[in-house]
């Protein structure tokens, strides 16, 4: 398992950068994984995806799909991608501290 | 992972249930990922894009091993529409939208549709017959200069 230093803890990340304990994330960890993925600031719209991907996550043990994200989130698909160009749901479970989604849709 | 592919696109020829869905899960996956991604639509494949047509594709009862259909069975009036009616129930299970909420999903994603201006020709068909969301009908020299720098994926 790897380690990172993030605003200044060290946690447990995969191969690609995720979260491996939830638990230890907090916000001033989302601002700094989101700079080194290419979002320099996160606005209003930005937390208000992260916070769904966890809450949801954190409640029911999976990350929802894009479309739900679509759906339920507050925020549109054409929205989330302009929001998160690389991947929303990746993207928004990678600054959120959560695991990486596994779903195919 | 050092190897990353940067752009995809997907050609989707068929016009069967089961012959629309590998595509357009693969370029929703892929914008998903981040990927740049094109779905060109060819031939019966059109039908996922046609206005009148795309909630109407079903999956093929007859001619289809994969089922396990004994082919007088699959070619009773009515087989073709439940199969199709079960089988949209187990995917929407799974969160896999209808074809015409996923096309548009996809196109929403930032992904570009396009039509083969061969198979528009053939059909008789024109840019009327499609989905605001189909960018343009194209040629497949076109085809080619959009996917240029990029993997191309036929289905």
């Amino acid at each position: 398992m790897n380690t990172v230093t993030l605003a200044g803890a060290t946690v447990e990340v995969d191969a690609e950068g995720f979260l491996v304990q939830p638990e230890q994330w907090n916000e001033r960890m989302a601002e700094e994984i989101a700079r080194a993925n290419g979002i320099e600031a996160l606005t209003d719209r930005h937390w208000q995806v992260i916070s769904f991907m966890r809450n949801t996550y954190l409640q029911t043990g999976s990350a929802p799909s894009v479309r739900s994200l679509g759906k339920t989130s507050g925020v549109p698909i054409k929205e989330l991608y302009e929001l998160f160009p690389k991947g929303p749901s990746k993207l928004a479970a990678k600054i959120g501290g959560i695991p990486k989604p596994r779903g195919c849709i | 992972m050092s190897a990353t592919i940067e752009k995809v696109s997907i050609i989707i020829s068929k016009g069967s249930l089961e012959g629309i869905y590998p595509g357009l899960i693969m370029a929703n996956g892929a914008r998903m990922e981040g990927i740049e991604a094109n779905v060109f639509f060819t031939f019966f494949g059109l039908d996922a894009i046609n206005r009148a047509k795309h909630e109407h594709v079903r999956v093929a009862t007859v001619g289809n091993p994969g089922l396990h259909l004994a082919t007088w069975a699959g070619a009773i009036p009515g087989v073709s529409a439940l199969v199709t009616r079960q089988l949209a129930r187990e995917m929407e299970k799974l969160d896999i939208p209808p074809i015409p909420e996923f096309v548009e999903m996809i196109a929403d994603s930032g992904a570009g549709l396009y039509a083969c201006k061969a198979s528009v020709d053939l059909f008789k068909l024109s840019g009327e017959d499609f989905i605001p969301q189909v960018r343009d009908i194209i040629t497949v020299g076109e085809f080619y200069g959009q996917a240029a720098g990029g993997e191309i994926i036929f289905t």
